[in-house]
Formats: structure tokens, C-alpha cells, sequence
């Protein structure tokens, strides 16, 4: 059927679809998914800035399902999420002025692709890099429940956990402490910095942009990875409720696609997020390296093969 | 055990298919009576159309959760089964 806002023609069913993969997928790994509905969308001739847009739109959607099964879960840090806002908001409207001076040159579809497919590479590289040395440190044999009554899976382990330990130690006031996630003191400028590194993402590459923010909460804040998760798809609803405003004023969403992603996205999410309770931190995280790869391959193929629309 | 097996994949096979009808029957009254209105603000009432698409999509984010999380805890096998 045809989509009049894009004006793009694409099988509903075919949406459908790639929503439920990505709602899985979100709620299993709090990310939103975008590194495989941005390329899927683009795929299907969908222009590269309703892509951003639109992917941004079903993502507000999909992410308040996840995070209140998160919350739940007591995986949400709601003081870091909070505090992330003003820095993931400022990071967006860069992103998303960046798209508007693209969209006047023919450059876009390259400059969005090459720039998605770098980062996706260079997230799954450094994911798997980092769970096999964790894994190697502390073994690979299954451990036992913590004395606390701990779910094994809840215990977290790094072998980069140095790095957060010197950002923790960074004397840059004012200082914040993160009890939810077990940080005594971390400067506010980094928790902003990371804040607007993950923005920027999401404006300029659509989605939640949870593959740099999770990472980057995990491994340079030091967030155990399942709160790291849970407060990743909270600072999601924020990113991109803010962007599909600010891309729906500009242009960029077609919300009709995005609402009929969202209906598989819903029911995948609600599996995925119940899934996060069987797999511990390395292993959660190395499920995890294949995904940004298959969005990469996705993306370079509608860019070599190129796009349905033209 | 076989026999739970079977009673989860009867709810899991029942809940997908009142899901996917009430999800079809929505989407195409979604399409049918906002696609039109939708594309005209796009084009004329930019402010309007971003406002609405926020609305939209969260509004559809928590519908859609209340009836997945109660067709979930309608389907799922309880212990005594």
C-alpha cells in the first residue's frame, strides 16, 4: 500500500514484521532496535530522512512498553535518567539540525549510511572484544546465586571496569551520586556528555540511539548492565519523543508507518524485556554483537544495491 | 511436561491470533480514517501534524500494552492446568 506522507510503497505486513523483530530485540537488550529498522526501512525505499524520522516516532511508542516491564523489573536508575534528559535533548537538535543541512544536498543517503554502518561496526567490535576478555577473566562456567538473594543474572561483571573507575575519579564539579546503580560519585559534566553523545545519535541516525548510550552507560559510567538496560529505554521515551517533534516539524516522520511498526513492536517487546531475566551481563552482552553487524550489512547493501525509491 | 508444552503453545497460538486481529482490524481504521487527515496537516498544518503525531504514537504505545499485558495474563497456563 501507499504511505501519501513519504509517499513510499511498502507492504504493511512487511512492517509489521520488522516491528515485532525490533520490539524483541529492544526489550531484550534496551536498545530501540534502530540499528535494524533504519536500514529495513531504507530497504523498502523509504527516503533517508523520513528513515531518521519515522524510526524515531515508533520507537516512542515501543519504548514505553519496555521501560514499565523494566521498571517493574527495578532496572530503571529514574535519578540518571532524569539528569540525562537536558543533555540527551540538546544532543538531538544537533542531530536533527545536522539531517535539515543535509537534506539540501544529494550527500544524505551516504553521509546517514556511511556514518551508520561505522558505528555499528565499531560498537559490535568493541562488545565482543570486551565480553570475550570478561568472560575470560571470570570464567565462562555458569555462577551461583549471591548470597542476597541476587538473580545470577543481576551480578555484573567488566574487564574495562577500570575505565569507569577513572571516570568516577574525574574531579570535574559538581558532583552527583547514583545509589540505583551502585556509584558513590561521578562528575555531572560526564553524565551530560554521555547524555548528548547518545542525543546526537539519535537525532542524526533515528532510533533511540541505545547502541552508543548503553555502551557508553556500561562501560565509561560504570551502570550495571541491566539497569544500564532498563534506564537506557527510559532516556529512549525522552530522545525520541523530542525528536519526532522536532523531525515532524521539519518533515521527517511519516507517523502511518511508524504506527503500523509499532503494532509488532508492542507484542515483541513484551517477550523480549521477560527474556533479559535468563542471560548474565557478558553473556547478555555478547547475544548482543551479531545485531549491529546485521543492520550494518543491511544498510551497505541498500547503498551498493541502490535505493528502491530512485 | 508434554502436556504443559501444549497448553503453552495453545495460549501462545491463541493470544497471537486475537493479537494479530485486533492489531489488522486497528491498523486499517487507523489508515482509513486518519491516513488522509494525517497527509493534509503533514502538508499544511506542519505544527499540528507533529503534535498529533506525538499523541498518536503514545497513545498507541499504552493501548497497545494494556491489551498485550491482559491477553497475556488471560492465556497464561496457570499452575493448576
Amino acid at each position: 500500500m501507499t504511505f501519501l506522507i513519504s509517499g513510499t510503497h511498502i507492504d504493511p505486513v512487511y512492517l509489521m514484521a520488522v516491528g515485532f523483530v525490533v520490539g524483541m530485540l529492544g526489550g531484550f537488550f534496551g536498545v530501540g532496535g534502530s540499528f535494524l529498522a533504519g536500514p529495513a526501512l531504507f530497504a523498502a525505499g523509504v527516503p533517508m530522512n523520513f528513515v531518521v524520522g519515522t524510526d524515531l516516532a515508533h520507537i516512542v511508542g515501543k519504548s514505553i512498553v519496555a521501560a514499565r516491564k523494566h521498571r517493574t523489573l527495578g532496572n530503571v536508575d529514574v535519578k540518571l535518567g532524569a539528569i540525562m534528559v537536558v543533555g540527551t535533548i540538546a544532543g538531538v537538535e544537533a542531530g536533527a539540525q545536522l539531517i535539515q543541512a543535509l537534506k539540501r544536498t544529494a550527500r544524505i543517503d551516504w553521509a546517514v549510511g556511511v556514518t551508520f554502518i561505522l558505528v555499528l561496526l565499531g560498537i559490535s567490535g568493541f562488545m565482543g572484544w570486551e565480553s570475550v576478555k570478561t568472560l575470560k577473566v571470570f570464567g565462562w562456567a555458569k555462577r551461583k546465586p549471591g548470597k542476597a538473594g541476587t538473580h545470577p543474572s543481576k551480578r555484573d561483571q567488566s574487564a574495562v571496569a577500570h575505565i569507569a573507575k577513572r571516570i568516577h575519579s574525574l574531579n570535574l564539579p559538581p558532583f552527583v551520586s547514583l545509589p540505583a546503580s551502585g556509584i558513590k560519585r561521578v562528575s555531572l559534566w560526564v553524565i551530560l556528555g554521555v547524555a548528548f553523545f547518545g542525543g546526537f545519535f539519535s537525532g542524526f541516525l533515528g532510533g533511540g540511539a541505545g547502541y552508543i548510550r548503553m555502551p557508553c552507560l556500561v562501560y565509561l559510567l560504570g551502570v550495571p548492565t541491566h539497569i544500564a538496560v532498563g534506564t537506557d529505554l527510559f532516556e529512549i521515551i525522552i530522545s525520541a519523543s523530542y525528536g519526532t517533534v522536532t523531525h515532524a516539524l521539519k518533515g521527517n516522520v511519516d507517523i502511518l508507518i511508524a504506527l503500523v511498526m509499532h503494532t509488532g513492536a508492542a507484542l515483541g517487546a513484551q517477550i523480549g524485556a521477560t527474556f533479559t531475566q535468563f542471560l548474565g551481563g557478558p553473556r547478555l552482552r555478547m547475544a548482543f554483537i551479531p545485531l549491529p553487524l546485521i543492520g550494518a550489512i543491511i544498510m551497505l547493501h541498500g547503498l551498493l544495491a541502490g535505493h528502491p525509491a530512485k | 511436561m508434554h502436556k504443559e508444552l501444549r497448553t503453552s503453545l495453545r495460549s501462545f497460538f491463541i493470544g497471537r491470533f486475537i493479537y494479530a486481529a485486533l492489531v489488522a482490524a486497528y491498523y486499517f481504521l487507523v489508515l482509513h480514517f486518519l491516513g488522509g487527515w494525517l497527509a493534509h496537516w503533514f502538508h499544511e498544518e506542519r505544527r499540528l501534524y507533529a503534535a498529533m503525531a506525538l499523541v498518536l504514537i503514545v497513545g498507541q504505545g499504552i493501548l497497545l500494552e494494556i491489551v498485550t499485558r491482559s491477553l497475556m495474563e488471560l492465556l497464561k497456563p496457570r499452575a493448576e492446568d
